[in-house]
């Protein structure tokens, strides 16, 4: 369906060409390095990491050892380990909340583009209008209303499946997050796929599938959003980023993660309480947060020009 | 102009009418009731509360009694946290929460904008690549990291700054300057783009090709095309100020709103929370007014929308 697979040798496909234009970006590599090197330590290392929530109070504080690479925290926890436990759920809020805005925004930029006419001012005037709103309002308001659920969850989960109760609120209590970004996060992305929408409805392709017959929602589903599915997912890296400042932002107003769970914001937070002595809890974990984002935003900054996604005003 | 007023007016408030119903609903769908703190209070009671803050009245009722109580009688409903107005509270958190606004988008404006001109006058140099970087830092490196070192390094060397707290006037410095440097980022990305693409334009070349000095070309001819995006910024960032004021006032202890709000979540107080965002609401659809308006100003090739041909 995409045309990647012209067999003409000197052909370049649009694939091809942008990744040698990605290549020569050395910002975004170095970013594509440090997000795999960061992917590899949360979600590989961190298997071979003590018990990031084994508390040892006689041991609190301790500084950098061989047994604790980067000390231990207020409550003699391994702060390495908390650090990469802490990225998985960060990462995770990003990149969940990053799927679910991106399967609202395909649908709706998609349905508004093909359709049309006054059904597409209507649900591009939807899009206006929720724009305006100030984002952390809205999420700060919906968070609090789901994650005010997350106790009856909670209790649910374990008394019709019988879960472990403690995994079951670990996870009610970030499953919330993924919901209040992600279906909040899609405005934007809904708008860069409606203007591709607009673009690639009128190809040949489209043509020749109305010729054949096709229904509007087989060829919407089957042929126009396949096609936009490339650059509004490369687009989206960009909003990755974004969605783990957000995590981090309601962690810190405790309104996100909660302990024992970690995230970088929860650990930034907790590090923000010794400050006058033990900088490390603050700088350590402030640090892989900052990495990360710097790297997704140079990685995504990357993608977008290599791919040169545009974001239509209108 | 007029007609584009008109159209800006009723678009704002359909802004505000979303915000409201959508704010309505999750409130109401939140679990629980706004009174379960108190302890051991009698059904009667409780029925009496809940009639005194109009809770027992059916829920297309309440929808509609608290829009028509702001429009007649200035009422936005009384906080159940706090038992007082919450009117009062926003009349009272207001003013702090605008000096810190105000005072961080002055140093939004004062450091972003020289960085974009420096950078973009001296385009594909280590100046150009040493301030994208930083400007890359202020939106990555979070404020409540900043923060917290401001409090430790700045508070505690520079006399005069105090870690927390409100009381004097030098007092919102800390605050203003973490707040306002995520805007001053975005700030200096923005002017960056805007003067390259000015610069970019022919009559740029002819003021040269006239031998303008290079200084004159920025000043005269680039700089108030350039700033039109970052013009454009200024709505959304004070949508951003807002929502950095959450983590800012937490944190340096500023008595304004957006303690309050992050209150309101945290406590299930459903009429300080509507009120707020609201207010909320009603800042950021002036602000985007005045920042349209602002570059209808700047360039009058800008039609505003609405406007007749």
């Amino acid at each position: 369906m995409t045309d990647k697979m012209s067999s003409i040798p000197q052909g370049s496909s649009l694939w091809k060409d942008a990744r040698a234009r990605m290549a020569k970006n050395r910002f975004a590599m170095g970013g594509l390095w440090v997000i795999g090197i960061m992917f590899s330590l949360c979600f590989v290392f961190a298997w071979f990491c003590p018990d990031p929530n084994k508390i040892n109070l006689v041991n609190k504080f301790a500084s950098s050892s061989e047994e604790h690479w980067f000390g231990t925290d207020a409550l003699g926890r391994d702060l390495f380990a908390r650090i990469l436990y802490g990225g998985q759920v960060s990462i995770l809020v990003g990149l969940i909340a990053t799927a679910v805005s991106v399967a609202i925004g395909i649908v709706y930029g998609a349905v508004s583009g093909f359709v049309g006419g006054k059904t597409d001012a209507f649900m591009m005037r939807i899009v206006d209008t929720l724009l305006a709103i100030p984002f952390l309002v809205l999420v700060i308001v919906l968070q609090a209303t789901l994650s005010d659920w997350s106790g009856e969850a909670t209790k649910w989960i374990v008394e019709s499946f019988g879960w472990d109760k403690e995994f079951t609120a670990r996870l009610t209590n970030v499953v919330p997050l993924f919901f209040a970004l992600g279906l909040l996060g899609w405005l934007t992305l809904s708008r860069i796929v409606r203007a591709q929408v607009m673009s690639i409805k009128e190809r040949e392709f489209v043509e020749a599938a109305v010729a054949l017959g096709y229904g509007k929602t087989r060829i919407l589903f089957r042929h126009v959003i396949p096609n936009v599915l490339g650059p509004t997912v490369v687009y989206s890296t960009l909003t990755v980023p974004g969605f783990i400042m957000y995590e981090a932002i309601l962690s810190f107003l405790g309104l996100g993660v909660e302990s024992p769970n970690s995230s970088w914001g929860v650990l930034i937070k907790e590090g923000a309480n010794f400050l006058e002595t033990e900088i490390q809890l603050l700088l350590l974990p402030g640090l892989f947060f900052s990495l990360t984002l710097f790297s997704l935003n140079f990685l995504g900054d990357g993608l977008r020009d290599a791919l040169d996604v545009k974001a239509s005003k209108d | 102009m007029f007609r584009f007023l008109i159209g800006r007016l009723f678009q704002g408030m359909l802004v505000l009418l979303a915000l409201y119903t959508i704010t309505f609903f999750l409130a109401k769908a939140m679990p629980g009731e706004p009174f379960t703190s108190e302890k051991n209070v009698s059904a009667e009671t409780k029925a009496n509360i809940r009639k005194l803050y109009g809770l027992d009245q059916p829920l297309w009722k309440q929808y509609f009694v608290y829009p028509k109580n702001i429009i007649t009688e200035g009422s936005f409903g009384i906080s159940t946290s706090k038992g007082r107005p919450v009117g009062d509270i926003i009349l009272q958190s207001f003013p702090n929460s605008l000096l810190l606004g105000l005072c961080s988008l002055a140093f939004a404006i004062a450091i972003g904008v020289p960085i974009g001109v420096l950078s973009a006058v001296r385009k594909n140099s280590w100046v150009d690549w040493t301030c994208m970087a930083i400007a890359m830092i202020g939106i990555c490196v979070p404020s409540f990291t900043i923060g917290p070192l401001l409090q430790i390094y700045a508070a505690a060397h520079i006399p005069g700054l105090k870690v927390a707290g409100w009381g004097n006037l030098q007092d919102v410095l800390l605050p203003a300057f973490t707040l306002g440097l995520v805007s001053a980022a975005y700030l200096a990305r923005l002017t960056r783009g805007g003067i390259l693409e000015v610069l970019s334009q022919d009559f740029v070349r002819t003021a040269r090709a006239k031998g303008v000095s290079p200084t004159k070309v920025i000043l005269k001819h680039t700089l108030r095309g350039g700033l039109l995006p970052a013009v454009a910024y200024l709505g959304p960032a004070f949508a951003a100020l807002i929502s950095g004021s959450f983590i800012v006032e937490t944190i340096f202890q500023v008595p304004g709103m957006g303690q309050h709000f992050v209150n309101a979540a945290t406590t299930r107080d459903e009429f300080l929370l509507l009120g707020l965002s609201l207010f909320f609401g009603f800042l950021i659809v002036v602000m985007n007014l005045l920042a349209d308006l602002l570059t209808g100003f700047l360039d009058p090739r800008v039609r505003l929308a609405g406007e007749t041909e």
